[in-house]
This record gives structure tokens, sequence and C-alpha cells, in this order.
């Protein structure tokens, strides 16, 4: 289990928002990177019909996690690999450092983990004495700022690139530009000196193959390559879900992810590790290890509407889309996935009702992530679900309880209704001014902080209607 | 044609203007309409927060007013959704209800649909001579789609400016209760929401959900300004009447 913030989701937002720089560069990102999902689109036929494919094959093999998995462990077995279960993160932790142990590892390279950062890795490998460096562009940048990612798949999203100057001009003793190009090379020049002297390459998994054993991985840098080429021994680790039967299904799978995380059409690289070096390769590391994560993913299984959360191919879309995100960015979510996807799947994965069971209420159930999500996951009925799983668990306030205990006594039959409306016009007639109420009242007072609330009407509907009826059918 | 009408609580207890408006238009159209008086509220605020226990006698009321209505109309897409995507769910225990519960889905229509679906009219005649934006709710995008509808009428209306509104699919704020649970972060939405209506210089801004409408009139009051909100209905009410 993960440490809880200090801070309620409530207060993690406010101080969120107070954070304009972040907001900003949270919003420009995101709008170019929805925008240019709708127009990818638009320009892939069919979209529809490939989202319901990629679906059917996500859906499929979380049906089928059982049998996939040991496919895929009997075929990375078979291909020269050793492989690891882990059911909590505390067991992750201690199989990898065990590993990094035993190979003598001084340097550890890590490239594109969200699981990694899941079972809090890097402070564990620190901790028994090694130094690991992060070797994508983003997760170096929030390394050396000693924050977490806040996007799943733009990890340093909430920075623009004044700071991230900053932060490599400390590191170089110089002065480093803040324009792109000068970013990238810095940090390459920088992480390839890492790369030639790690023992260890640790990497995530973006989808691995039952059928071949192979664990693929999608970048943009191409670090990922650097990561599992150059040394001795690679560490892949995997979400238990992150698998697709065959490699054909890899087609469509690595279609739709690019397409709905930045609106490429492919990413500029896809690795493919097949195990360790055979005797006819030219490269690959000597030993390869696949890790496979469990960490409260088969309770989620064990659950029928649930499941389909682990349907997500992790690609960031429904945070692109979601109205909440844009305001309040990643870490306001306290967790490590946030977004639409880390308020469902958080509190599942926490197995943790009463703290992260708040997180479900950070949507209004806009349906925007449910929309754009590839795998067609009914993110918002799953919020849903999630805060009635809450209340029938009996961890909301005893205020709101009451105050729905009370609305259904009143609502439940015409006569109470109308002695509660007439009741509620009467008594808000001190707090009226110009047909607004503007006082603050003790319910909505949180709303009315920055709103006017209308007040009720002298007269109902209802009222009009019946005297309206009598007018015309004396 | 008869259809029964299904007013809301917040039409009902604050825009009875709107439920007169739809009225109007709905009989020029030619519909006879009833108000089944049983009916009080569909439930939403209860189903959408997590209360489910509370909301089922409240959501009866609506299974109750409406057993016997050929047609259900109402001001309000954010209701019809509850109704549609909740209901089954809260009744499947029960045969009875469940089946009463499919019968009012089959029926119920929100009131733009209502009047070019069932009523086949694109043109109701009216004529609005002001600079118009539409705040496309959520329920009307995601859930029900009746844009289209929206967007029929209001190319049929003369002399009218419409204009369309920046960010059109972003959500409100409004959310039932998220913008009492999170209000900060509701009203950074609003004002977003409040900022794109403002560079329409629209004078009017129109929607088909009262309580999106309410949080938007809210925000644009606290900000002292005084573009004019009005209900789909209420725009074409009064643009049938010159
Ligand atoms: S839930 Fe859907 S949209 Fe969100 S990250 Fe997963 S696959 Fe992408």
């Amino acid at each position: 289990m993960s440490e809880r913030p200090a801070l309620q989701l409530r207060d993690r937002a406010v101080k969120a928002l107070k954070d304009d720089q972040m907001r900003q560069a949270v919003r420009n990102a995101v709008d170019r990177l929805s925008g240019n999902k709708e127009k990818a689109a638009r320009e892939l036929p069919h979209w529809e019909q490939w989202r319901e494919q990629t679906r059917l094959i996500r859906q499929h093999t979380i049906d089928n996690l059982d049998y996939y998995l040991k496919m895929l462990t009997d075929n990375v077995r078979k291909a020269g690999g050793q492989v690891h279960f882990a059911l909590t993160a505390e067991a992750a932790r201690g199989i990898i450092t065990g590993l990094c142990q035993q190979y003598e590892a001084k340097l550890v390279v890590k490239s594109k983990s969200m699981v990694t950062e899941e079972i809090h890795l890097n402070p564990a490998l620190e901790k028994a004495g090694m130094e690991v460096v992060e070797s994508d562009l983003a997760e170096y940048i929030l390394q050396l700022a000693g924050e977490t990612p806040s996007h799943i798949i733009v990890p340093a999203i909430h920075k623009n690139r004044y700071q991230i100057a900053d932060l490599f001009s400390q590191v170089a003793g110089e002065k480093v530009e803040s324009d792109t190009p000068a970013l990238t090379r810095f940090a390459r020049q920088t992480l390839r000196e890492k790369f030639m002297e790690a023992d260890i390459g640790i990497t995530g998994c973006n989808f691995a193959v039952a059928e071949t054993g192979s664990v693929t991985l999608v970048t943009n840098e191409g670090n990922a390559r650097l990561s599992t080429a150059l040394p001795r021994v690679v560490i892949s680790v995997m979400g238990m879900e992150r698998l697709v039967p065959a490699f054909e299904d890899l087609e469509t799978v690595l279609s739709m992810l690019p397409r709905s995380a930045t609106g490429q059409k492919l990413t500029s690289y896809i690795s493919v590790i097949n195990g360790p070096r055979q005797a006819a390769d030219i490269d690959g590391c000597e030993k390869f290890h696949l890790v496979i994560v469990d960490n409260g993913r088969s309770r989620i299984l064990a659950d029928e509407e649930y499941r389909q959360s682990l349907n997500c191919i992790r690609c960031g879309a429904c945070f692109n889309v979601c109205p909440v995100y844009r305001q309040i960015g990643g870490h306001a979510y306290g967790s490590v996935y946030g977004g639409p996807i880390g308020s469902v799947i958080t509190p599942l994965l926490e197995n943790d009702f009463a703290f992260w069971g708040e997180l479900p209420y950070a949507s209004t159930l806009c349906a925007a992530c449910t929309s754009t999500c590839p795998a067609k996951i009914p993110l918002q009925e799953l919020l849903l679900k999630l805060r009635a799983h809450r209340v029938s668990a009996g961890y909301t306030n005893t205020f709101e309880k009451i105050a729905f205990g009370l609305w259904k006594r009143f609502f439940k039959l015409p006569g109470t209704y109308k002695f509660a409306m007439k009741a509620a016009s009467l008594g808000q007639k001190p707090l009226v001014k110009n047909g607004y109420i503007t006082a603050r009242i003790p319910l909505l007072a949180n709303w009315t902080n920055s709103r006017y609330l209308p007040a009720a009407a002298d007269e109902t509907f209802r009222d009009r209607w019946k005297k309206r009826k009598k007018q015309v059918s004396p | 044609m008869k259809a029964s009408i299904f007013i809301t609580c917040i039409c009902d207890s604050m825009y009875p203007q709107v439920g007169d408006s739809m009225v109007r238009v709905l009989e020029k159209l030619g519909v006879t309409l009833d108000f089944p008086p049983e009916q009080t509220c569909c439930g939403q605020p209860a189903l959408s927060s997590g209360y489910w226990e509370d909301a089922k006698p409240v959501a009866e009321t609506m299974l109750t007013a409406f057993k016997n209505s050929e047609y259900v109309v109402a001001p309000a897409g954010s209701c019809i959704t509850a109704i549609k995507e909740y209901y089954p769910a809260l009744f499947e225990q029960n045969p009875d209800q469940y089946r009463q519960a499919k019968e009012l889905i089959g029926k119920i229509y929100e009131f733009s649909e209502f009047v070019v679906k069932i009523l086949k009219k694109e043109d109701v005649g009216a004529s609005f001579p002001h600079r118009v934006t539409y705040h496309s709710s959520c329920h009307a995008r995601r859930f029900l789609n009746t844009d289209e509808y929206i967007l029929a009428l209001l190319k049929n209306v003369r002399e009218i400016d419409y204009v369309p509104l920046p960010h059109e699919e972003a959500c409100c704020g409004f959310g039932g209760t998220f913008a009492v649970k999170l209000p900060e972060i509701s009203e950074a939405m609003v004002d977003e929401k409040v900022r794109n209506i403002f560079e329409t210089k629209a004078d009017v801004l129109i929607g088909t959900d009262l309580s999106c409408l309410m949080n938007i009139t809210g925000r644009l009051r606290k900000q002292k300004s005084n573009i004019r909100v009005m209900h789909m209905a209420e725009l074409l009410d009064e643009g049938m009447r010159t």
C-alpha cells in the first residue's frame, strides 16, 4: 500500500488551483494533445470499429488472463528469460532489489514505467545503495526536481520549459537554453554516459505478447532501446494485465495507443525484447527477467464490472479531455494514477474506500472520458458504481447522509414534496436579493461562494398549472 | 397528439416560467398536454452521489406518475439521462418496476428532441433578432445526442445571429453535488465556461438543461454580467409571439 497524502482531495485541489504556472502548462498541453488526437481519429477510417476491436482484444485477454499469463510465462522461459510473480508492491520491490543485489549492480538505468512508480521502486533501490537514473527526458526532469509524474503519458506535463532549463542548468553548472533541442541535447549527453556504465536496465512494458513471450515498449526517445540493449541485465516490470494474446493484436493496440495518446500514427520506436541474447545475436542483454506485478489487480479482476478497468491501455486520452484534470493537474489526485482512470483504479488497487473513495467524486460524470477511451471503458459508470459502493460501505459523512435521508422523506410523496417547496420558498425570503440568494446558506455555502443561487419562485409550476386549468375549464 | 409534461424539481421550484414556455410552444404546435401531479423528482441528486437506497422511493414517483402517458416531455436533458442511465439498474430487482422503467425510457423526450423528432417540426415560425450562443450540456452531447435537434431548430429561427461557443464540449462544472463537494474546482470550470461565453459577444445564452443554466447564470450574475440566459423553450416561445 502506498502512502496517503497528508491533505484531503479538496485541499489538494485548492492548492493546485493556486498554481497558475502549472495550470497554464497543463491547459496548453491537453488542448494540444486532445486536438491532435481528434485529428488522428478523423484520419483513421472506421475509428469506432478500431475502438471496438481494441475493446474486444482487451476484454478477451482480461477474461482469460490466467490462460494468457501462463502462456506468456512459458514462452518467456523458453526464450531463456526468467519470470517472477509479485503479489504485492512490497514483494515486487523485494524481487527487483534482490536481483539487482545478486548482479552486484551499482548503477541502474530505468525507462518508461508507471508500474515501478506504483510500487515505489526507486527509493527501495536507492536505500539498497544503488544509483538509479531515469533515462526518459520527462522522468529525468522529475527525478531532478524530486517530483512524481502528473500524467501517465506526459509525466512532466505540469512543468514549462523554463523550469526545465533551470533544473538542467543546476546540474550542468552552466546555463542551458530553454529551447527543446538544447534541452534534449543536454539530457541525451548526460544520459548516454549513464547507459554505458549501467549494470542493469529496468523497463516497463506496454504490452507483453503471450504467444511469443516478448515484451514490447513504445517510446519516442528510443531510450528504452538503450536501456535494454546496453546493460548486461534487463528487468522488465509489468502490471499483471499488460499483455495481448498474439503478435497480430499489436497491430490494433499499437495503432490506438499513440493515436489516442499524442495523435501520432506510430511512436518513433517500438522495441521488442524476446528474452536474453542468443548465440547468433549481435547485441542484447545476457540475462532477462520479467516481473509480473499483481498489487490488487486480482481483486479488480474478481469483480465483473470493475474488471473492465483492466482493459486500459494507458494512453492518457481520458486525462486530456477531463475538465477536472484540466483545472487541477495530476498531483492533486494524490495517487500515482490521476485523471479519470486513476480515480477508478486507485481505490480498487489500494483496496481503500475510506480515504481513496473520495477520488470517484472528482468528476462531474460528464462522460468526456468514456467517449474518448480507445478501449471503450465506461469510466463514468465505474465512477458512479464506486460512489455507490462507498456509500453502502458507510464511508460518507454524516451530514450528507442526513441530507439525503431528509430529501427522500420529502420528495417521495407529492404531498410532502409540495410542502417542502413551499417551505423553501418562504424560508428563503430574508436571504433573497433581486431574485438571487446571495447570503451564505449552510448546505450550499460552498457553491454560493462563487455563484448566485436563483431564489425559488413564489409560485411553483404545479400551482400555476392548477390555476391555469381552472381558468380554462371552470 | 397527447403528451405528459415532466417538469423536474428545479424547473418546478426555480424556473416555472420555463415550464410555461414549454407548454405554450407545445400547445401551439397542437399537442394536448397534461401534468400528472404525482411526479416530484427523478432522483438524480441521490443517484449520482451514490445514495441509491434513498433515490429509489423518489424515482418510484416517476414510474407511477407517467404509467399511463403516451409521451413524456421534459425541459431537462440531465434528468432524462438519469432515468435512462440509472433506472434499469435501480429497478432490476423488481420485474414489474423494471418493465415500467423501460416503458418510461421508451417514451420520454427532451423538449427540442420531441419537437423535431416526434412532432417533425424544425421550423416553428419563430423570429429572434439577437446574438445567441448555445451551451451544449454533457447530456445533450454525450448521452442523448440532442444537439442536432437544437441546431436544426436554431437554423430556422429568423433573424437570429447564432455564434458557436468555443470549447462547446466542456462541462460547466455543475455535476450536482460535485459543485458542493469540490466547489473550487467547479468554480474554475464554470469560470472558463463564462470566459468562453464572453468571447462570443453573445447577448443570449441558451441551453436545454436547467441545472447547467442555473450554474452558469449564477456565475454570470456574480460577475455582474447581464447576458440573458434562456431555455430553448423560452427562446421559441418568445420568438413565436413576435
Ligand atoms: S482509461 Fe481509456 S482513455 Fe484512459 S488511459 Fe486507459 S485506455 Fe486511455
